[in-house]
């Protein structure tokens, strides 16, 4: 049972990492500020999610997991709205450098 | 493996701190501070320092980068002529040289420390009972180095004098910063409304387990302060105007707190802010309570600027 969950954490924290690192490179890559907003959505969402998900298995009280999970919904909750926001100014200003 | 992430940890830093210098943007120089006050939370974390670490991470790059960010919009019209007037080759050689001199005497003070360091901490872990407060970066700060402290308390005080004594005269005594105009319905509104109770137990959590555990005042602070200023950021609610008589005693409470009890230990332990004996962990807990609003209060008008608006 044990190696089921290190086998999974294993995993998911690969996967995590994967999507930072996909999300990295599109960051860098893509052509327009909408694009680059999608692709650091991605790590943020993800990533981050997949990071918390692969290590719950790890935390020693129900707490530490709670805090993790709070954690992430933190994240996704002020990542939504600055993207909103960055994406509503880009709007405005009509322009997309 | 946590040696190659240390010396990862360190190029990342030093790279970035060698690109923040090199870089002609204020703005992205800005933005590479607040990543490089990520990362050195990282690094206290690394070292065992978590009460360091929060406050790097609340103050070094939160407080302290929106304040950098404020300074950069507000500068944005200068650029252009700043970056004209660029200086001659000499001055930034002597600027450059200047610099390294400063990194090189550094490098030479730590290496040239004798090992093992001298340190006081064998006779604070001895002492800290006494206190009563389990964490023993609070017992230092409160106890042992009150009088830092209680100036650290009075020197934000006056940054915030400071940046007040920047108004012009017609907005005196009003209210501080800009009238935020944001969709009521918008994302920021909404989050406004959202993460505040979040924020503020969070904070206060911070602040109270501060007694025995990584944590404090200034740390739930910065959290509070941050709530406060999405709140007024969101148009949800305004800047109190700085004339008004309670802003001003709560802006003086803390230190005047702080100091009155200090006066206390004059009379009844027999130095200016030494505790009297079994009442140690009460009065610290006065201080912090007393210090909290006012802390507060300071960072988060800091950041909103000089009054700038009448009192209406």
């Amino acid at each position: 049972m044990s190696l089921a969950f290190e086998l999974w954490t294993v995993v998911a924290v690969i996967a995590g990492a994967f999507f930072f690192l996909a999300g990295t490179v599109g960051l860098l890559r893509f052509p327009d500020s909408l694009t680059r907003l999608h692709a650091l959505t991605k790590a943020d969402n993800l990533g981050l999610g997949l990071v918390v998900l692969g290590l719950l298995p790890l935390v020693d009280s129900v707490a530490g997991g709670l805090k993790l999970l709070c954690i992430w919904l933190l994240v996704l909750l002020s990542g939504a709205t600055a993207s909103q926001l960055i994406a509503r100014t880009l709007q405005r200003s009509n322009s997309p450098p | 493996m946590i040696d190659t992430l240390n010396i990862g940890l360190a190029a990342l830093i030093l790279g970035l701190g060698v690109w923040i210098i090199a870089a002609r943007d204020a703005y992205a120089a800005v933005v590479g501070f607040i990543a490089y006050g990520l990362l050195l939370t990282l690094v206290w974390v690394q070292l065992h320092g978590i009460d360091v670490a929060l406050t790097e991470a609340a103050i070094g790059g939160g407080l302290t980068g929106a304040l950098l960010i404020g300074a950069v919009g507000r500068l944005r019209s200068t650029e252009g002529a700043a970056r004209a007037e660029r200086p001659g080759v000499t001055t930034r050689w002597l600027a450059a040289v200047v610099s390294a001199a400063v990194t090189g005497a550094l490098a030479i003070c730590v290496l040239v420390l004798p090992v093992p360091s001298p340190t006081l901490a064998p006779e604070v872990a001895a002492n800290i009972a006494v206190t009563e407060v389990g964490n023993p970066i609070t017992a230092v700060l409160l106890a042992f180095r009150a009088m830092d402290t209680l100036l650290e308390a009075i020197v934000l005080l006056f940054a915030l004098i400071g940046v007040w004594s920047l108004a012009p005269d017609r907005a005196w005594g009003g209210r501080p910063g800009l009238l935020q105009q944001a969709d009521p319905n918008g994302m920021l509104a909404y989050v406004a409304r959202v993460l505040p109770p979040i924020g503020i137990v969070v904070g206060a959590y911070i602040f109270w387990v501060g007694a025995d555990h990584p944590g404090g005042k200034f740390q739930g602070a910065t959290i509070l302060a941050a709530m406060w200023l999405l709140v007024m950021m969101a148009g949800l609610g305004d800047a109190p105007p700085v004339s008004r008589a309670w802003l001003r005693w709560l802006l003086v409470a803390g230190p005047l707190a702080f100091i009155g009890i200090g006066m206390v230990g004059a009379v009844h332990a027999g130095a200016f802010l030494a505790y009297p004996e079994g009442f140690a962990k009460p009065l610290i807990l006065v201080i912090e309570f007393a210090l909290m609003p006012t802390l507060t209060l300071i960072l988060g008008l800091m950041l909103l600027g000089a009054p700038r608006r009448g009192e209406t």
